[in-house]
């Protein structure tokens, strides 16, 4: 397995927002993860990179534990995400965020810029040749030079996704990838993340469309207030009667 | 105009010229850790090891000047390090208050110290500065601080002021970046308080007060912070301000020490409330402008 | 050592009442306001002027000042906070601002008294002294310190027990809660404002009479100590900063008592930097004052 979860905890002021959760991904695999709301899938993804640390549990990429460690570690094994509040870098154009994104696979001691050496200046345009080809991918290569600020929701998810991708991680975990975009949008997002994960990047997939979860995932997660209640391929998880009671009951009575 | 009043004019002007450029290069100090979102109020503080550390050297070594120069630009760094590693931690006003604390324990430390002569300071440093050392070392300083700017180190610099936790899961070495900016910006301090030391003649605590960092902060705000010459234009603005407001003070009749101040102030108030990025902002603002006239006539 | 307490509660509670204001700001908006300082210089010359030139007797004086003081706050409030509220930079924004608007007031001070001393006239204050155990008390120490604790009484009881204080708590809390449940929250940072500069009004008129010194620049070195005694009492915390307040004249007037009075300013500024570092919530302050 190349990401898995064995009994994390995470606590607040006593409650737990996690308890005891487990789950593996492996490589190339989609893994689904849902619940209802304050099921405690963000504090999960948060978990994983770091932003957080777990009150007990591990956390271990391919064999080695990451739990506790700061969160731009976590990233440099291979472990990006975006966010469920977008949180591009607002003043920054679509493809300087993608830039950004980039800064792990970057190697270029500012020393060689300080001196005009032509290497530098090779590197930068690789790296932004690079960012542009990314923004092409999720179909955004038209506003690469646009503020963030000033893209739509959609256009933003769809930046914060090519800015993930953009280190090539091993694991990238997407918190609510579709919220907010059209159904159109949502049909791309889904081509995105099975091309992705074809590509040998891991996907660990929040999501509150559970059709699209259903269609792209291998594998499914269900929490429910902050415990695993089940696991399992998209069929296995719909036939689940403690899921269709505490999840999806609600959807099929509504 | 003849040659002897252009020489008059240089006579005159000259200290603010230099005044210009060592303003310049402590507002850059400033900005090089706004850069990363990070306000420090150390910056007198450095100022005042660097000036310290060169007049002494000058004074009991025979070591030629560019060798002070460098230490007294080396040493701020170099106690920036242990300063930052744990005051960065602090985020906001709170890393403001800190480095506030430390900049008058390092002043107190200084008005104690018999062996610079206390609160007095250390007099008759020998003039060493040129204003062209000045101008090369605010050069120098712009010039890193460019080629920063679009580096990969640049972006992660603003990805960290964006948003500091999203910069970190970008694999983003948040600490190392804000302690590298910190150090660099002492640096910058450093030098300038070297180079004023041994243009005024005097090391003394009283100049390197919090009115002092403040003055910094006002020039790298009214320049503007969004881009890395903006605190030079604010330096040199408010700096040559005082020349032409003596002129106007001897007309309307009003003191110029507070009208300075007021003036200092104003423009302080009106910039952060109409124009937050700044005077270096006002070409591109009214380019702007024009275009958006030009279509609307257009239409 | 019974003097040395007396004099240190003496000077601790006008740094307290100064740190007060300081703190109540702080608590509903999350912002240093750099003008307290000002507001706290304007109103000890409004006080020396009410007593020289309109000949009024200081305990008439004081609370004009401190009414002033209060109204001033709201201009504060006014120009230099309200136009940046929702910005994202708002927290150094309303810093940079209220520094500006402290510069402009000192400069106005300046143009009308210069920049010498002012002195209040004799016989403005009593100058009898009393014995109280070993201390020599004068009556003016024990009226400054009096008056410091009953505005301290005055301000727990208008937070605890108030429609006003509830709502300043409330909005301190969290601003959009509180606009839901109603509350017009601008209209209750102008009275905390109002409040907060009134305390600082009163610092200022007993400091001036404290040490018979009114200067242009005399807010200075108070508003750094200021800054020492809110970190070490808890940012937003009153009861912190009145203890803090406190326990930092003691610190200051045994410091000078046994290692001497040019060591007396680092105490403050050594306390508020270790007090950062070591320990940022204070003594009294809420916690997660660092990042997650």
């Amino acid at each position: 397995m190349l990401l898995s979860l064995q009994g994390v905890r995470r606590t607040f002021g006593g409650l737990a927002a996690v308890d005891d959760a487990s789950l593996e991904v492996g490589v190339g695999e989609v893994h689904g993860l849902i619940g209802p709301n304050g099921a405690g899938k963000t504090t999960l993804l948060n978990l994983i990179s770091g932003l957080i640390p777990p009150t007990s549990g591990a956390i271990v990429l391919d064999g080695e534990r990451i739990d506790g460690l700061p969160s731009h570690l976590i990233a440099a094994r291979g472990v990006t995400r975006t966010y469920q509040n977008i949180r591009l870098f607002p003043a920054l154009s679509a493809s300087d965020n993608v830039l950004v994104g980039a800064h792990l696979k970057r190697s270029s001691p500012l020393w060689r810029r300080m001196i005009f050496l032509p290497s530098a200046a090779a590197e930068e345009r690789a790296a932004r040749q690079a960012s542009l080809e990314l923004l092409d991918r999720v179909g955004m290569s038209e506003r690469a030079s646009e503020r963030a600020s000033n893209l739509s929701y959609g256009e933003q998810r769809r930046v914060e996704i090519a800015r993930a991708l953009a280190s090539s991680p091993r694991v990238m975990l997407l918190d609510e990838p579709t919220a907010g975009m059209n159904p159109g949008e949502v049909k791309a997002i889904a081509d995105l993340i099975r091309g992705v994960a074809r590509a040998g990047h891991s996907v660990l997939l929040v999501e509150h469309n559970v059709k699209l979860v259903m269609d792209v995932s291998d594998r499914i997660t269900v929490l429910d207030f902050g415990k695993v209640i089940a696991d399992g391929t998209p069929a296995e998880v719909a036939r689940d009667p403690a899921v269709i009671a505490a999840y999806l009951g609600g959807e099929a009575a509504a | 105009m003849s040659l002897e009043s252009l020489q008059d004019l240089w006579l005159t002007y000259q200290s603010t010229v230099a005044f210009i450029g060592l303003n310049g290069l402590l507002a850059l100090s400033v900005y090089t850790t706004l850069s990363c979102g990070q306000l420090s109020l150390a910056q007198a503080a450095f100022m005042a090891i660097g000036a310290y550390a060169s007049a002494i050297l000058t004074f009991h070594s025979g070591l030629p000047f560019a060798v002070n120069l460098a230490a007294a630009t080396l040493l701020p760094a170099l106690v920036a390090v242990p300063l930052g590693l744990p005051v960065l931690r602090l985020k906001g006003v709170f890393l403001a208050i800190a480095t506030i604390g430390f900049g008058e324990v390092v002043r107190i430390f200084f008005v104690n110290l018999d062996y610079t002569n206390g609160a007095l300071g250390l007099t008759a440093v020998p003039q060493r500065t040129s204003i062209w050392m000045i101008y090369a070392a605010l050069s120098a300083a712009l010039f890193v601080l460019w080629r920063i700017r679009g580096s990969r180190a640049g972006y992660a610099l603003e990805a960290i002021r964006e948003d500091e936790p999203a910069a970190r899961t970008m694999g983003i070495h948040a600490a190392r970046y804000k302690l590298a900016m910190l150090a660099l910006g002492a640096s910058f301090a450093g030098l300038a308080g070297a180079l004023e030391a041994h243009y005024t003649y005097m090391v003394s605590p009283s100049t390197y007060s919090f009115t002092r960092v403040v003055d910094m902060l006002v020039y790298a705000v009214v320049g503007g912070t969004s881009v890395f010459y903006g605190p030079v234009v604010g330096a040199t603005f408010l700096t040559a301000l005082p020349e032409i407001l003596r002129e106007i003070s001897a007309r309307v009749g009003l003191a110029p020490g507070p009208l300075r101040l007021f003036v200092n102030g104003a423009v302080l108030l009106l910039v952060i409330l109409f124009l937050p990025e700044g005077i270096s902002s006002l070409p591109r603002r009214v380019r702007a402008w024009l275009r958006s006239r030009r279509e609307a006539h257009a239409a | 050592m019974g003097q040395q307490i007396v004099n240190g509660l003496f000077l601790g509670s006008i740094y307290a009442l100064f740190a007060l204001g300081y703190t109540l700001v702080f608590g509903v908006l999350d912002i240093l306001n750099l003008a307290h300082q000002a507001v706290f210089m304007i109103c000890a010359y409004a006080a020396l002027v009410l007593v020289v030139h309109l000949h009024m007797p200081i305990f008439a004086a004081l609370p004009v000042a401190v009414l002033a003081g209060g109204l001033l706050g709201m201009v504060v409030d006014r120009i230099a906070f309200r136009p940046l509220r929702g910005r994202s930079d708002s927290n150094i924004a309303g810093l940079i601002s209220s520094i500006a608007l402290a510069t402009i007031l000192e400069a106005a001070v300046l143009q009308f008294f210069g920049p010498d001393v002012e002195r209040f006239p004799f016989g403005t204050v009593p100058t009898r002294s009393i014995q109280i155990g070993g201390a020599v008390v004068s009556e003016l120490q024990i009226v400054i310190i009096a008056i410091a604790v009953a505005m301290l009484l005055g301000l727990t009881w208008l937070l605890r027990r108030t429609r006003l204080g509830r709502r300043i708590r409330a909005v301190a809390e969290s601003p959009k809660a509180a606009r839901v449940l109603g509350v017009d929250v601008d209209r209750i940072i102008s009275a905390s404002f109002f409040v907060s500069s009134a305390l600082g009004a009163a610092a200022g008129v007993l400091f001036g009479l404290a040490f018979n010194n009114v200067a242009p620049d005399m807010g200075r070195s108070v508003e750094l100590k200021g800054l020492a005694v809110i970190v070490l009492g808890g940012m937003g915390s009153m009861p912190g900063a009145a203890l803090a307040g406190v326990a930092l004249g003691l610190l200051e007037v045994f410091t000078v008592a046994w290692i001497g009075s040019s060591y007396r300013d680092a105490v403050a500024f050594g306390v508020l930097f270790l007090v950062l570092v070591l320990r940022p919530r204070g003594l009294l302050g809420p916690a997660a004052l660092r990042e997650a």
